[in-house]
């Protein structure tokens, strides 16, 4: 592999001004909690007083106080304003989290989530009054069907992990209608921690499947496991591309041994990114995979929600979907909410009324500006995106899994900083000061230190060089002995590194008024 | 394509810093046969205009809850929310930010969630809350695995004033997990008796208040006899506004508290995104699922906030975590503290006052008409009508009026002999005369 140097930015126009590298200084604001900032008798709504009439609250009215400050809204605006400039954002710049897809925000996609048609919908509507809505929900499902190749998808899981469980309810419904009860899951070590606390959820036994030394899992070892637990496999859940950013080679032999076994294939579909439009998850094997609306079609993440998990079944799993279902007939689009409605054996509801149909909007708008062409090109921006990054620090970071090309995030391990006194949160926390997002830290548990880099596909090639460049500096820096740039880092930072041992030894999980006042109140 | 910021040049010379000829050299860990040769079969990629127009169209097939008089709940409310409350979320700080990992530059998530949590406490009456959860029908059920865990037992005792659709969810998630549910007939009026049900290997009893027909349901009585049993006592309500007006679960002895907040600064949405509230007893906080923001200072001494008690998640413990949840509706929790930070204690008072007159204005037009009673005695801004013959057939036509009348209770509850009742919900959106004119339409129809 080449390292055209000549391609990157002139460090001489990126020579720290100021005492950072890339010039960039985070905001320090100070701002009170709203309870500190309330006072009596203000407020930023207008509610008029309702005319003289006759409650009906037989006996339940409320007697304890309700002690909740209010903010006029000038006041409420700029509190949440200038806490909002306290937050790093992909709007703001590169977000390179492994594994969580921080790739950018179509604003058309807010605008349209916001049509009345579809915000000011009621989910217990008659259903002639939302034949829009359905069929949006059926056309978005069709579109995730058509692109991972699978039979059937249940639209209603409200996140990825929800998703999961959606697809090993199906799993164990299924297995149910067999006649068996199989208990035991395998989970690759790389798996997110989501695949086992699932599995465990639903009362199946987790065995892990260890990494092979090249980062990925060997259908001999799956083999091994299975004959180990001959008649008991229930399933195997794998995440492909996985948490090291690799793809697994031998995903169809893995899929044919867990068949084989007599178990069903669970894909977890958080890196769905990498392979959008290239590969079709149904031709590998896969029996469900739930799809992360968050991540791939580009809902905002919200600072950690909603998400939305939809959750596509193979023909063997289709059946067991869970309600509701949506069907289209000559008449329209019919909803189906009830068991006793249908000729499927849903295995039950995952949530009350029919998911997310506002990430469901943005989703699908998403995937019409893109259309075919454009989610096949995602996928290989991403997956272009992450190796360049790899090319251009691969010299300075130590790659544990050099074997294969990176999907569309790029594992690095922290024995680049052996002989240093920096630390991979260091490491991260010094990139704060630089103003970027650190990337993923000590994930996947499988190399010591992880550092996980996810650029996506909305990352243009000059951001990218700004990043590796800052990267690059702060590599030599630590090897140089500049530790005090790392160990003290965050600095310009709202906040400097927090004591998150003691937040969790003593928990404080709300405001309280300060201990003068109380006493006052309790003295009278 | 205009969300791809590289040219043809860029790949090109990006393909040769990595120092492969193609873009498929960087996938042949992918079998080759499996590798795709061509786009699948959807169409091409649209301009902004062309998706807008066609999401318009589709838009245009539905009828908005603003579109004319509106008296459905059931579960989700059709509330005014402030125009400044969407403002605030659609900011790109909170809007594109994701998990706060690093607490240092997240401190906006983190604060607001911990307002979130300090209001869903108070209002709740409980000790303290969690950062949400996906809806309420989802945190009920975590909140019936979370009383296993605590007793455990493996039981559970579900009101029939329970959100069927909140049951089935308990319900789905109890068979997977082997443990049992005793779900009761549906209960219009609120006259079961619970606490015959409950014995001393039941883990929880679940009650929702207001219930699904609206009825107000006495928490105390349940909750002396649990505490006697050991039992622990899961409230619910769908009706966030509701905890304006009456007495917070938490202060009747409730030690689960639960619900749905989508009332509270968030849209109908046709069902979600929503948020889930869930508020409990400082002595359970490890037990809890979800997302915990507690408060702490940093080397400077600064007060500052992060993510604590992640020992309890899966991303630490696995198989082993409390519950496998690794996200929250972190934007909509701040949907729900903006507005709530713009009511105040008082502002929400005086909102749910005028629900629930709107309600008593609503019960008494549609009680007035021959042939339609009201069920229920005590209710706040949601109760169940009993009409002549079959319920579903009379919301449609008068859907066709033009007026959205309510739920017909045998939607979600088929099969049960309630046929002829419907769930009728009356806001602060509701006004004269709209309340008027269903009256006048229910009148005509029968």
């Amino acid at each position: 592999m080449v390292n055209d140097e000549h391609l990157a930015p002139s460090l001489a126009t990126l020579k720290p001004k100021r005492p950072t590298f890339s010039g960039n200084k985070a905001l320090d604001i100070s701002e009170p909690l709203l309870f500190e900032l309330g006072r009596d008798g203000v407020s930023g709504v207008d509610i008029e007083e309702p005319a003289a009439f006759t409650p009906r609250l037989g006996g339940q009215e409320r007697q304890a106080a309700l002690d909740l400050p209010a903010l006029s809204e000038p006041e409420a605006m700029r509190h949440y304003v200038r806490l909002s400039q306290k937050n790093y954002a992909i709007d703001m710049g590169i977000y390179p989290l492994g594994s969580c897809t921080m790739k950018h925000n179509p604003r058309l996609n807010e605008q349209m989530a916001r049509l009345p048609g579809f915000a000011d919908l009621h989910p217990l509507q008659p259903v002639d009054t939302v034949q829009g809505a359905l069929e949006l929900i059926h056309e978005c499902g069709r579109y995730l069907c058509t692109l991972t190749g699978m039979a059937s998808v249940a639209m209603s899981p409200k996140a990825g992990a929800h998703g999961e469980l959606c697809g090993m309810m199906s799993v164990k419904a299924a297995l149910a209608a067999r006649g068996e009860d199989r208990r035991t899951v395998l989970v690759p070590a790389s798996a997110h921690g989501t695949n086992p606390a699932t599995a465990a959820l639903l009362g199946f036994k987790v065995v892990t499947v260890p990494a092979g030394e090249d980062g990925t899992v060997a259908a001999e070892m799956v083999r091994e496991i299975c004959a180990k637990h001959e008649g008991d496999v229930a399933a195997l859940m794998l995440t492909n591309p996985n948490t090291c950013g690799l793809f697994e080679p031998q995903i169809v032999a893995i899929a044919e041994a867990i068949h084989e076994a007599g178990g069903y294939f669970y894909c977890d579909g958080a890196n769905l990114n990498a392979i959008l439009g290239k590969v079709r998850p149904g031709d590998l094997g896969v029996d469900a995979m739930h799809i992360n609306l968050h991540k791939t079609f580009s809902t905002p993440h919200g600072g950690g929600g909603p998400g939305a998990g939809p959750t596509v079944l193979s023909e063997a799993l289709a059946p067991f979907a869970p309600l509701p279902l949506i069907a289209k007939t000559e008449e329209g689009y019919r909803l189906i909410e009830t068991a006793e409605d249908c000729e499927e054996k849903p295995f039950g509801r995952m949530t009350a009324f029919h998911g997310q149909m506002g990430m469901f909007v943005r989703a699908f708008a998403w995937m019409l500006s893109h259309g075919a062409d454009g989610m096949r090109q995602v996928a290989e921006d991403a997956v272009l995106n992450a190796n360049y990054v790899r090319a251009r620090l691969q010299d300075l970071m130590s790659l544990p899994f050099p074997d294969h090309p990176s999907m569309h995030e790029v594992l690095f391990d922290e024995s680049f900083l052996e002989e240093t006194e920096v630390t991979t949160l260091d490491f991260a926390k010094a990139m704060i000061d630089e103003g970027f997002h650190p990337m993923t830290m000590y994930f996947p548990l499988v190399v010591k230190g992880a550092m996980l880099i996810e650029p996506t596909e909305s990352e243009s090639r000059a951001s990218l060089d700004v990043f590796t460049a800052t990267l690059r500096d702060l590599v030599m820096s630590a090897k140089a002995g500049d530790t005090a740039r790392f160990v003290d880092a965050p600095r310009f930072a709202p906040r400097r590194r927090l004591d998150e041992t003691g937040a969790a030894r003593k928990p404080v999980l709300r405001w309280t008024p300060p201990a003068s006042e109380a006493e006052a109140e309790a003295a009278e | 394509m205009r969300y791809l910021p590289h040219t043809d040049q860029d790949r090109a010379d990006m393909l040769r810093v990595i120092g492969v000829e193609t873009i498929d050299e960087l996938f042949r860990d992918v079998p080759a046969d499996k590798l795709l040769k061509e786009a699948v079969d959807l169409p091409r990629h649209k301009s902004e205009m062309e998706v807008a127009r066609l999401m318009r169209r589709l838009a245009a097939k539905n009828r908005a809850a603003g579109d004319g008089p509106f008296f459905l709940g059931a579960g989700a409310y059709h509330h005014h929310v402030p125009a400044s409350v969407d403002h605030i979320i659609q900011r790109s700080e909170y809007l594109t930010s994701y998990t706060p990992y690093q607490p240092e530059i997240s401190q906006g998530t983190l604060q607001t969630l911990f307002e979130f949590q300090t209001q869903v406490a108070e209002l709740t009456g409980t000790e303290v809350a969690n950062a949400s959860m996906y809806d309420g029908s989802t945190a009920t059920a975590e909140a019936v695995l979370m009383a296993c865990r605590v007793t455990k037992r493996s039981k559970a005792v579900l009101s029939g004033g329970l959100h069927p659709q909140y049951r089935e969810v308990v319900e789905t998630l109890a068979n997977m997990e082997d443990d049992e549910c005793i779900s009761l007939p549906p209960d219009p009026k609120g006259g079961e008796d619970l606490l015959a049900e409950i014995s001393e290997d039941v883990a929880c009893v679940v009650v929702q208040s207001p219930s699904f027909y609206g009825q107000l349901i006495d928490l105390k009585p349940l909750a002396a006899r649990c505490r006697e049993k050991g039992v622990l006592l899961v409230a619910v309500f769908t009706e966030v506004v509701s905890l304006g007006l009456i007495e917070p679960p938490g202060a009747q002895g409730a030690d689960i508290v639960v619900g749905e907040g989508q009332s509270i600064g968030n849209a109908l949405s046709f069902g979600g995104p929503y948020v889930g509230l869930f508020a409990t007893k400082q002595k359970y906080i490890r037990q809890m699922p979800g997302r915990l923001c507690g408060e702490t200072r940093d080397r400077e001494g600064k007060r500052g906030y992060v993510l604590t008690l992640n020992t309890r998640e899966q991303h630490i413990r696995r198989d082993k975590a409390t519950s496998n949840i690794c996200t929250n509706s972190g934007l909509c929790a701040l949907a729900f503290t903006a507005h709530m930070t713009l009511l105040g204690g008082d502002g929400l008072k005086k909102l749910a006052l005028r629900n629930h007159e709107r309600a008593c204005r609503l019960a008494d037009a549609l009680g007035a008409i021959s042939g339609v009673e009201v069920v229920n005695d005590s209710f706040f801004n949601e109760f169940t009508i009993r009409v002549p013959g079959d319920a579903a057939a009379l919301v449609e036509k008068l859907a066709d009026a033009g007026i959205v009348a309510g739920l017909p209770v045998s939607r979600l509850e088929p099969d049960c002999g309630l046929d002829d009742l419907i769930v009728v919900a009356a806001t602060e959106t509701a006004t004269d005369d709209d309340i008027a004119a269903y009256a006048s339409a229910i009148e005509a129809a029968l």
